[in-house]
């Protein structure tokens, strides 16, 4: 009985060291998905309507594909989250944003890419899921990483 | 991190110091997934990453409003259960 006890209170103290700061939650199918398709369907966005309003902007040629600077901005109205899915890479979903009320969709990012491939930016806004693409050709791909 | 006023909106700019290791890299998977930023104690964004961001990752954000001296804190979380928060304020 007394084994037991410790070992609750040991977990439990193991889980109250837990920063609260940040929330756990990782879309593991969605990330773990090996195709672009996959991926939408991971985050609920299957069949994102091709938009305008949403701009990507990167390298027509990235030397390096271990560091391809991406800047992404929404400009459709209401948008509340923004993915980015490399269409080439082993894992293709390598973000995610959330944005709450106090934050602009807009980020600057990173990221590596195995290969010559379209950047898709996936936006949700009011229920519905918007995208755009924009091709990135890769002279060294940058998985190994 | 830098978080600075441009054009009536808060642009912060954050460095985090990691690895990033891809399952490709033949050494053990490791990556920032969680990351929140905050604006004076309230969250403004919350980010899912894969090991695609580059190594060393560094993010752009951008704040509606603010003003000097308003606390915006960014913390991050791994794979590995590692964590890590900075804070600064708009200047």
């Amino acid at each position: 009985m007394n084994r037991l006890r410790r070992t609750l209170l040991g977990t439990l103290a193991a889980w109250l060291a837990k920063p609260l700061s940040v929330l756990a939650a990782w879309n593991e199918s969605a990330f773990g998905a090996k195709t672009p398709q996959d991926a939408l369907k991971g985050i609920g966005a299957a069949n994102p309507a091709p938009s305008k309003d949403i701009v990507i902007d990167a390298p027509q040629i990235a030397e390096n594909g271990a560091v391809v600077p991406i800047e992404i901005t929404s400009n459709i109205p209401g948008t509340t989250s923004l993915a980015v899915v490399l269409e080439k890479n082993p894992f293709p979903l390598a973000a995610r944003f959330e944005f709450k009320e106090g934050s602009l969709p807009h980020v600057k990012l990173n990221v590596k890419m195995a290969e010559t491939a379209d950047v898709r930016v996936v936006a949700a806004a009011g229920g519905r899921h918007y995208s755009a693409t924009r091709e990135v050709k890769v002279t060294i791909g940058g998985c190994g990483g | 991190m830098r978080a600075t006023l441009a054009g009536g909106n808060t642009e912060v700019r954050v460095l985090m110091t990691h690895p990033m290791t891809t399952a490709q890299s033949g050494q053990p998977l490791h990556f920032i997934q969680n990351i929140t930023v905050k604006l004076n104690g309230g969250v403004v964004i919350e980010a899912e990453v894969s090991q695609a961001v580059s190594r060393n990752p560094v993010f752009s954000f951008r704040l509606k409003g603010g003003a000097k001296g308003d606390k915006v804190e960014v913390a991050w979380l791994d794979n590995k259960g590692e964590s890590n928060q900075i804070e600064t304020a708009v200047a």
